[in-house]
């Protein structure tokens, strides 16, 4: 499943699209703390957080991940936003938590 | 002679360009052809070198060399410098402060990440005079 076809499906906002329309996401991977995501998610992986400062962005660009997805409806501010759409890192907003969002993804990733 | 010498002076305390040299790295080497594998070795590596650079020693220079065979990363500071390097390099072993915390940082992963992505890696630190991380990744 790519990123947008998982927004698409659970209403997810697209806050910058990326190569998330061609992407194939492989994995999960939930944390907040960034040199843990840097040390251990996985390239393709599905990045989960409540931490949408810039920051955020350069972990995802940099580890390779097939998007960033913002829980708990926490918006970034413009200028994560605008880094966001230069590096065409695909990044997510959705209102539930990180475990309920990345488990309908779980599902998806199952079939 | 190399192939390629990048140079990057890193801003301290700006933590909204920090990243920016490893995602610039991270872009020549694509140009180049570099395998993925190793783009992404050096891509986490340098940015943990770069962030520490920002939050512990106030800035200071990255050196990036593209050989045939590897690599080689140097990034040079005149920051505080690690007392105690073996402790640093533990999981979990952070002095970041509160206000760098609350932006994720602090999780004390980064030197052990530096580790685990470069294929080979020295630390030369003095207190009060500055701290070089040197890193390779074999290509
Ligand atoms: N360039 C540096 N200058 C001075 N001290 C440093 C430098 N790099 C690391 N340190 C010291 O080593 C400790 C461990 O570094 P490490 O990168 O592993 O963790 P961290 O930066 O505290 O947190 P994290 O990287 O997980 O966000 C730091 O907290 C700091 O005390
Ligand atoms: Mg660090």
């Amino acid at each position: 499943m790519t990123p947008v076809e998982f927004a698409n499906k659970y209403d997810l906002e697209i806050l910058s699209v990326g190569e998330g329309e061609t992407r194939e996401i492989r994995g999960i991977y939930c944390c907040d703390l960034l040199s843990l995501v840097m040390g251990r998610a996985k390239e393709d992986d599905a990045f989960f957080t409540v931490m949408a400062n810039v920051n955020t962005i350069a972990v995802g660009v940099l580890a390779d991940v097939a998007c960033v997805v913002l829980c708990e409806g926490i918006r970034p501010d413009e200028l994560t936003l605008q880094r966001a759409k230069e590096q065409d890192v695909t990044l997510l907003l959705s209102q539930k938590d990180s475990f309920r969002t990345a488990l309908d993804l779980w599902k998806e990733l199952q079939r | 002679m190399s192939m390629l010498n990048l140079t990057y002076e890193v801003d301290g305390d700006d933590f909204t360009r920090a990243g920016e040299a490893s995602s610039a790295v991270k872009k020549r080497l694509r140009s180049l052809g570099i395998s993925p594998e190793a783009i992404r070795k050096v891509a986490i590596a340098l940015y943990e070198g770069e962030i520490n650079m920002v939050i512990h020693a106030n800035g200071g220079r990255i050196d990036v060399s593209v050989d045939p065979d590897k690599i080689t990363m140097t990034l040079k500071d005149t920051g505080k410098g690690i007392a105690d390097i073996e402790k640093a390099m533990q999981e979990g072993y952070s002095t970041a402060p509160d206000e760098v915390r609350n932006l994720g940082f602090g999780a004390g992963m980064g030197l052990p990440n530096m580790k685990k992505y470069s294929d080979h890696m020295e630390i030369d630190s003095t207190v009060g005079v500055g701290t070089t991380v040197y890193m390779e990744v074999y290509l």
